[in-house]
Formats: structure tokens, C-alpha cells, sequence
């Protein structure tokens, strides 16, 4: 007699199968790569792949693989010293046309790869890595919003007709915009077209001193708030979008407080790569055209330039002269994403702007229509040095102009930007533009670097802890509880595999604090068989027969298994929630070991049991 | 193979007064040592000093962190830079790095540091120094606490449905209880109290709720299926029948903790340590503590019988 169902049988053995099959990728390690990204200007291409293999070539540096990979190059070497040697010799032979970042390689095979198995992605303090913790300069935020506040008050009380003598920003940062009027009525209008205008702005009355009548608008408290958590909200999606393009896998960018975000890389060796890529922003401007295309070709020549222009190139160097005057910049973007122009098929970013630059937009088409206007992008990178031992930092700013045409007609909100290179250029400059630039700077407050040596002797450590301590205590259930010990301990063997399984499969990163919480799973994962057995053993005693021992064994202990797992976990979910950093990952770890040990624990032993005893005649357990 | 006797009938809650003076005392002690002697907090709450140290030869982590210790600065915490030849240290700054004021001065620490470690090795120099702010540590140790809280809460629920108000609030008592003395017990040998102790402090709360549910589900069950119940002989005998299950269960999960503690090396020492005080503070309330509340709470069998109030139709019938 058995009294365990025939697809409980099947549920176990598809699980532990899968269990197996998704445990299995983190056998394969990875091996030390350079990963090359091409920046605007460059192609990642069979060429570079040439060209690549030629420099290694060149400097008798041994690759195992190079290949093409997706939009970028992997070339891959037998150790990290080799793979950083290699760097230098890539970097030093591409130019700034590219971006030479340190990855891993997988060697994980293509058909676990296609089912989506993929082995634990390692944390900082295994893999080694940077950690950058950076401050948010909020104070710049609202530099930015008063200055526009001011600009933007000032327009519509022209608009209005309201005279005014002056609209200032106040000398205290955060206190607002002063704006001072030639009488009561002024005021009363000015009060009543801002507050119908901008109802994020409380507006106040100041002293009046004569003709001047004060009137005070500031940014109401709850807007400011939601400002700043915008802003840094703007800045996690924006380097989130740029460490992608670093390929490192699991990075950890997340909040901390108020105005910080921790950046974590692992296997990031790099920093000045790293920062390089952090700190860049990247944006559109929109400038009037300013005389013919002969001036500008002039203006190269001679180097004279009309005071109230600027020289730009675009990328085949063909000069352009602009205004100096901006008509709307990257931060006015409400939107953007890349299309295909209706009229020439070429591939195009469309555009939409907030109301402050629509209007803007709107004013100078309608003035200018049959003139020129240009699109410029804008990027700023940091580049970090070494020189002489010491940091320096010099910002490198790149403009070009990616379209000059003449103003068709009068438009407003909605447009779109042509001149793009390629359909893959414009859905990057989209991507850039919508959560490209930061919305404040951010400075590096701290940085460091985690030797990956350090990671290597942690690995193995708590490599070997975890393989003691299982082997321990297999071995003493196996001596305290004879056969459903051992029946015990293979179900702990597979809650071991199903747990590293269910990590790898939903990309858990495994930190140390994770190895401690498997390790600390292991010994719980057991109370439930020890639980079972101890019912088992009572029920003997109480004169049950074999059969009927092990089937109330397991209903008995079931309740009482639920309830102890059940708060249990609503610890292990705390932690994992509300916790951060090394908390989180012990949590995860722990969160996920209860739920595989209580399948395992009970359904798997349970399995077994019945095998082995299901089907013959008892007289004494062997427990 | 069995260790305890399964007749075992020993009287726990005959000496509840003296096992909970004991618990009260060891709490109130705790709470003194906390206050009193403070926790010796690591790097991750208080922020500290950090250099960058060059060496002309390769040096290992291990060696730089032994000439530290040597010269009297503990708890450091050595990560190489990439090469071999570079290492950043991190620590808290001791007296002799403290100007007149009682302030951290950059240049003695970089002074007393680089005496350490040229003491060892004479090729090493003090490459950068600077401070690593303590600010993240007080947001993370606000959110340590939150987080205990919100267990206890979540189990005190979970716990009064599940079973009754009672043992909801007895298991929350005896939480406060284990955290608390394992708090103490750090307060008192002044190791090092960081984010992965904290980790390990709530993963004791979950340990221990574990014990103790095990122990209550027995209660509950002894007076449901038994007619004469007297709750101190209830009680009684559900900590005897889960004695040596509890027992157990502690050795297994102790037997993990330890092989963390003796082969998992330096990053996982705190945790595990931290996990083995906690499994035996927890064991012991789970068969000294626990109960002795259940029974001061009052519990009797009518608390803890299936209710059948939800339908009164179905309570009606004989």
C-alpha cells in the first residue's frame, strides 16, 4: 500500500530534474574578457574585430576567443593579467571612437544558455569590483528651477501686459523669485496670471516702499520635495541606462537616502572607465541659424567670428555658424523616441517638449519660418587621469551638429529631428535624451575598489564551509536517524541544488552574506526531517504500526512545520524588503532556501519514504 | 540511535520562577551593558579613515592586516586595488590619531599607520588618506531596526491568528529576549557590532520564532487532544516531547554555524558567531522562557479549540 499519489512522484521527479538543469550553468566559470562598445562614432564590425586581433597580434597577446557579440566585441584571455595587458593594448589601438571595458565571458553551454539557464551572477565582495557612492547636488535643482521660474514669470507678465521694474531670483537659494511692480494693480494682475499660470508657485506679498509693490513667488514645499526625489529618480534611470552600456552584469545602482545612490559594479576593474561613463551627460540643443553657409566656410578661414555666433561641425567637418542664443535645450524634453521621417525614410527622433519649451518652440517658428535652425548635440564627459599620482578631471565636451534645415513651418510641441546616421543611432539618441542627461550633477563622494583577489579567497572559503557543513550534518542525521536520515540527507542534497537552482534561474546575486544565509538554511532545512522523524519515533512508541507511523509522522508534522516555516519567512521577507546591501542578500537567500527546504523536506522525503516502504510489509523502521 | 530519553518528564515549569528571574536578570544586564559600555560598532555605522597604501614589493591582504593589528589598530578592514602592489585600508581611528580637541587628524592617522606598517614591511608608504562618512551608517542603522520591528510585528500577527493572542505575545517577549541578550553578549565582549551581525541578529529572531513555534504547535495540540487540562501539565509535557527535537535541531544548525565559524573565513566570522550565540540563548528560552509567559498569560484549553462561532448553524447540531 502506498498512499503517496502518482503525480506527486512526477512533480518531484520534474522538479528535481529542472532543479539540476537550472543548477548546473554555475558550474561553468567565466573567463576574463574585454568587452569593446562602440561609441558614436564608431562600428562593431567584422573590421574591428580585424583590427582587434591584429594589435593583440602585434603585442604577442594570446586570446582564446574574439567575436562579435549583439552591438558589441568580446575578446576573451586566459587570466586577468593577461586580460588587463590587453586592455591597454586595445584601448591605445581603437581610439576614443570606442569603449574598452573589462566583462567576464561565459562559458555556460549555448543549450543551457537558450532555456534560460544562466549561472548566479557574484557579488562585489566575491567577484571583486567598484563601489561608488555619490551624491546628488540637489542645491543645483533648484538653482535650475528658480532661474527658469524667473525667465518664465518675466515672459508672462510681458505677455500680460503687467509692468514691472525687475523679476530676480532671491540672494538665498530656495526662497524664491522677487518681483517688484509699479503699483497695487500690477500686483493684484501679476498675483492672479502666476497663481492661473504656475499653481506650483505660492505667491506672497512683499513691503511696499514707495512705487515699488514686492511680490515674493516660491516653489510650494511639497513641489520642491517631489522635485528632488524626481530628480534623483531621473538620475538612477539615467546611469542605470549608461552602466548598461558597460555590460556589467547585476549592477547594483539604488537609492540611499534622500540624495545619494550607491553604484555598484562587480567585475569592474576599471574606474576611470567606469566614472567616464557616469558622469557624461548627453543632450540636444536647438539653435537659430545664422548666415549662409559661405560665412561659416569664411569664418573657418579667417577665424573671425560674428560676436553673436558660435562655429559648429557636424560630424564630415562642414562648419556651421549658430546663435548664440539657445531655443530649447535637453531638459525641456518631455519625450522622445526614435522613428522614421514620413517624408525621406531617413531615421529620426520625434520629440516632444514640456509647455515652457513648446511655447518657446512655438514663438521662434512662427517669427522665423524660411530660416535656418540647428540641432546640436551636446555630450560632456569627465575624463579622469592619473597625473603624477594625483586625480584630475577634465571635462571633454563634444557638440556637433546633426541637423541644419530651413523652418518648413510653424510648429510647437511635437517635432521631429532628423539628420541621424542610422536607425540604431537615432533609438540610442531617444534613449539618451529621455533619460540621458542627469538631472542634477552628481560628485563621487566615495570610492572603492575591491580587489578581485580578495574575492577568489572568500569564494573559496565559503566554498568550502558550505561543502563541511553539509557533509556534517548528512552525516550526523544520518547517524541519529539510521534510514530516514539518509533519506533526509538526499533531500538536503537537493534542497542544496534546488536553492542554487532558483537563485541562478530569477539571477539572485550571490554575495558572502548569501553564502552564510544557504549555509544557515542548511541547518534549518533539516528540522523539518528531524521534526518528522521525532513523530515517526513517537508513534512507534505509542504502538502504531510501521505504515501508520510514517503516514501520521507527516500529517503531524506537517502543521507544525507550516506554522514554524510560515514566520519564519515573514522574517527572512522583512529582510529582504526593507533591508539593503549585505542584509538584502542574506535575506533573498534565506527567503528562498524555506520555500525549497519545505518542498523538499517533506514532498521529496516523503517520495522516497513511500518508495522504499510503499509497497512491502513492515514490522520495525528503520529510525 | 536516540540521545534523550523520550520518557523524560522533567519539571520546567516547577522552576519557572527561578528560569525567568534568570531571563529578567540577563536582560536587564543586557540593556545596562548596551547603555552602560556601548556596542563597539564597526565601520558600516560609524564611518572611519581610509588609506591607500603602496608597496614596492607584492604584498598580500593577510600581511597587511597582521602588521595593522600588530600596531595596534583592530578591526581593519584590507582590500587590494587591482595589482598586487596597492591595498586599501579601512578603520576606525584610534586615541593616538586624535588631535588635542578630540578630532580625527588626518595626518596622525597617516603618521601611526604608515609606523605600523613600515614596522612590518619597510617598503610600504601612505599613499592617500581620507575620512568615509558615518551619515550612510545612521540611515542603515535606522533601517536595521525598522526592520526588526516589522518582524516581530508580522510574526505577533501571524501568531495571534494562526493560534491565539497568548502565545502571540509570548513569542514576542521571548524574541525581545533572545535579540536582546545577543545584543548584550556583543555589548559585553565589545566585538565588532556591523551590518552583517545586525543581519545575523535578525536571522536569530527567525531561528528562534522557529523554536519556539514548534514547542507552542504542541501546546496547542496536547490541549486540544487531551480531556484533563490542566495547563501547567500541558505545558510540561510539550516541552518534554519537543525537547530533544529542539535539542536537535540546534546541534544540526550549530554543527552549520560552526564549520562557517572555523572554515568560512574572516568575512562570515562576525555572522557566524553571532548565529551560534544566538541558537543556544534561542534554545534555552524556547525550553526555560517561552512557556512560563504562556502560562502567566493564562492560556486554557478553551482558547485553543477549533472555533466554530463562523458558523453558527454547524455549532448548533449535536
Amino acid at each position: 500500500m502506498s498512499d503517496f499519489p502518482r503525480w506527486k512522484y512526477a512533480l518531484v521527479a520534474i522538479v528535481l530534474v529542472l532543479g539540476i538543469v537550472y543548477a548546473l550553468p554555475n558550474a561553468f566559470l567565466p573567463v576574463p574578457a574585454v568587452q569593446i562598445t562602440a561609441n558614436r562614432n564608431g562600428t562593431v564590425d567584422q573590421a574591428l574585430e580585424q583590427k582587434v586581433s591584429d594589435a593583440l597580434k602585434q603585442q604577442n597577446i594570446a586570446t582564446t576567443s574574439i567575436e562579435v557579440k549583439g552591438d558589441h566585441l568580446l575578446a576573451s584571455f586566459i587570466n586577468g593579467d593577461v586580460q588587463r595587458t590587453a586592455a591597454d593594448v586595445i584601448k591605445s589601438a581603437l581610439g576614443d571612437d570606442f569603449t574598452v571595458a573589462f566583462n567576464l565571458k561565459s562559458t555556460v553551454p549555448g543549450w543551457l544558455t537558450a532555456i534560460g539557464a544562466k549561472p548566479m551572477p557574484l557579488g562585489l565582495d566575491l567577484q571583486g569590483g567598484v563601489h561608488f557612492l555619490m551624491q546628488v547636488d540637489q542645491n543645483d535643482v533648484i538653482d535650475k528651477q528658480e532661474t527658469r521660474h524667473a525667465d518664465d514669470i518675466r515672459s508672462l507678465l510681458r505677455e500680460k501686459n503687467i509692468r514691472y521694474e525687475s523679476v530676480t531670483r532671491n540672494a538665498v537659494r530656495g526662497q524664491g523669485v522677487s518681483i517688484v511692480l509699479k503699483s497695487a494693480e500690477d500686483r493684484t494682475a501679476a498675483t492672479n496670471a502666476i497663481a492661473a499660470e504656475y499653481p506650483d508657485l505660492t505667491v506672497q506679498d512683499g513691503p511696499v516702499t514707495g512705487d515699488r509693490f514686492v511680490l515674493n513667488a516660491v516653489v510650494r514645499p511639497d513641489k520642491l520635495r517631489e522635485l528632488s526625489l524626481n530628480t534623483i529618480r531621473q538620475n538612477l534611470g539615467t546611469l542605470r541606462n549608461r552602466i548598461n552600456v558597460l555590460g556589467v552584469s547585476e549592477p547594483i545602482i539604488q537609492q540611499q537616502g534622500e540624495s545619494r545612490i550607491v553604484v555598484e559594479l562587480a567585475g569592474v576593474q576599471d574606474t576611470a572607465e567606469a566614472k567616464k561613463l557616469i558622469g557624461a551627460t548627453a543632450t540636444l540643443e536647438y539653435r537659430a541659424g545664422f548666415g549662409t553657409p559661405q560665412q561659416a566656410i569664411d569664418a573657418v578661414r579667417s577665424g573671425i567670428i560674428p560676436p553673436d555666433a558660435r562655429l559648429y561641425k557636424n560630424h564630415e567637418g562642414q562648419p556651421y555658424l549658430l546663435s548664440k542664443n539657445v531655443i530649447v535645450t535637453g531638459d525641456q524634453l518631455a519625450d522622445a523616441s526614435s522613428t522614421f521621417d514620413q517624408q525621406s525614410g531617413s531615421p529620426a527622433v520625434s520629440v516632444t517638449l514640456n509647455a515652457a519649451g513648446a511655447k518657446k518652440m512655438l514663438d521662434f517658428t512662427t517669427s522665423n519660418v524660411g530660416k535656418p535652425m540647428g540641432v546640436v548635440y551636446v555630450e560632456r564627459v569627465v575624463d579622469t587621469k592619473i597625473v603624477d599620482g594625483k586625480e584630475v578631471r577634465t571635462p571633454k565636451i563634444t557638440e556637433e551638429v546633426i541637423n541644419y534645415a530651413t523652418i518648413q513651418g510653424v510648429f510647437g510641441k511635437n517635432f521631429q529631428t532628423t539628420g541621424l546616421r542610422s536607425p540604431k543611432e537615432a533609438s540610442e539618441l531617444a534613449l539618451l535624451l529621455k533619460g540621458g542627461s542627469l538631472a542634477a550633477p552628481v560628485d563621487i563622494v566615495e570610492e572603492r575598489v575591491i580587489g578581485a583577489s580578495l574575492g577568489q579567497d572568500n569564494i573559496q572559503k565559503g566554498f568550502k564551509a558550505v561543502m563541511i557543513g553539509l557533509a556534517l550534518v548528512l552525516l550526523a542525521a544520518a547517524i541519529y536517524y539510521k534510514l530516514f536520515g539518509l533519506v533526509a540527507d538526499i533531500a538536503l542534497f537537493f534542497n542544496l541544488v534546488i536553492l542554487v537552482a532558483v537563485m541562478s534561474a530569477i539571477g539572485v546575486t550571490l554575495t558572502m552574506p548569501g553564502v552564510a544565509g544557504i549555509v544557515l538554511t542548511l541547518g534549518m532545512a533539516i528540522d523539518a526531517n528531524v521534526l518528522i522523524c521525532e513523530r515517526i519515533r513517537e508513534e512507534l512508541r505509542n504502538g502504531s504500526t510501521p505504515h501508520a507511523s510514517i503516514r501520521a509522522g507527516y500529517e503531524k508534522a506537517w502543521s507544525t512545520i507550516l506554522d514554524a516555516n510560515v514566520t519564519h519567512l515573514i522574517a527572512a521577507l522583512a529582510l529582504t524588503t526593507m533591508g539593503s546591501g549585505p542584509i538584502k542578500g542574506f535575506g533573498v537567500t534565506l527567503l528562498i532556501g524555506i520555500l525549497t527546504s519545505m518542498f523538499t523536506s517533506v514532498t521529496v522525503t516523503h517520495a522516497i519514504t513511500a518508495l522504499i516502504h510503499g509497497h512491502r510489509k513492515l514490522k520495525t523502521l528503520s529510525v | 540511535m536516540e540521545i534523550f530519553n523520550h520518557n523524560s518528564n522533567i519539571n520546567f515549569l516547577g522552576m519557572r520562577k527561578f528560569s525567568i528571574g534568570i531571563a529578567i536578570l540577563l536582560m536587564i544586564a543586557s540593556i545596562g551593558l548596551i547603555v552602560g559600555k556601548g556596542l563597539n560598532y564597526g565601520l558600516d555605522f560609524t564611518g572611519g579613515v581610509a588609506l591607500v597604501v603602496d608597496y614596492q614589493q607584492p604584498v598580500t591582504t593577510a600581511e597587511v592586516q597582521a602588521a595593522l593589528d600588530k600596531g595596534g589598530i583592530e578591526h581593519s578592514l584590507v582590500a587590494s586595488l587591482g595589482g598586487t602592489r596597492e591595498v586599501s585600508v579601512r578603520f576606525q581611528p584610534t586615541a593616538a590619531m586624535m588631535d588635542e580637541a578630540g578630532k580625527v587628524n588626518l595626518d596622525k592617522v597617516a603618521s601611526v599607520a604608515t609606523a605600523a606598517l613600515t614596522a612590518a614591511r619597510p617598503d610600504a608608504t601612505v599613499k592617500s588618506r581620507d575620512y568615509v562618512g558615518s551619515q550612510v551608517g545612521e540611515e542603515l542603522r535606522g533601517d536595521g531596526i525598522i526592520a526588526a520591528l516589522v518582524v516581530m510585528l508580522g510574526i505577533g500577527v501571524y501568531l495571534g491568528i494562526r493560534f491565539e493572542w497568548r502565545f502571540a505575545v509570548a513569542a514576542i517577549l521571548t524574541e525581545f529576549h533572545d535579540a536582546l541578550i545577543t545584543v548584550g553578549i556583543f555589548a559585553l565582549v565589545q566585538r565588532e557590532f556591523d551590518l552583517t551581525v545586525l543581519a545575523s541578529v535578525l536571522a536569530v529572531i527567525g531561528y528562534s520564532i522557529n523554536d519556539k513555534v514548534v514547542v507552542f504547535d504542541r501546546v496547542r495540540e496536547l490541549f486540544r487532544s487531551s480531556r484533563k487540562a490542566e495547563p501547567e501539565e500541558i505545558l510540561n509535557r510539550s516541552i518534554n516531547s519537543t525537547l530533544s527535537r529542539t535539542i536537535i535541531t540546534s546541534l544540526f544548525t550549530g554543527i552549520t554555524m560552526a564549520a562557517l565559524y572555523f572554515i568560512g573565513g574572516p568575512v562570515v566570522h562576525n555572522f557566524a558567531i553571532t548565529m551560534l550565540i544566538g541558537i543556544l540563548v534561542g534554545t534555552l528560552s524556547s525550553i526555560f522562557v517561552a512557556s512560563p509567559i504562556l502560562l502567566w498569560l493564562g492560556v486554557s484549553k478553551q482558547d485553543l479549540m477549533p472555533r466554530t462561532k463562523e458558523n453558527p448553524e454547524l455549532a448548533r447540531r449535536p
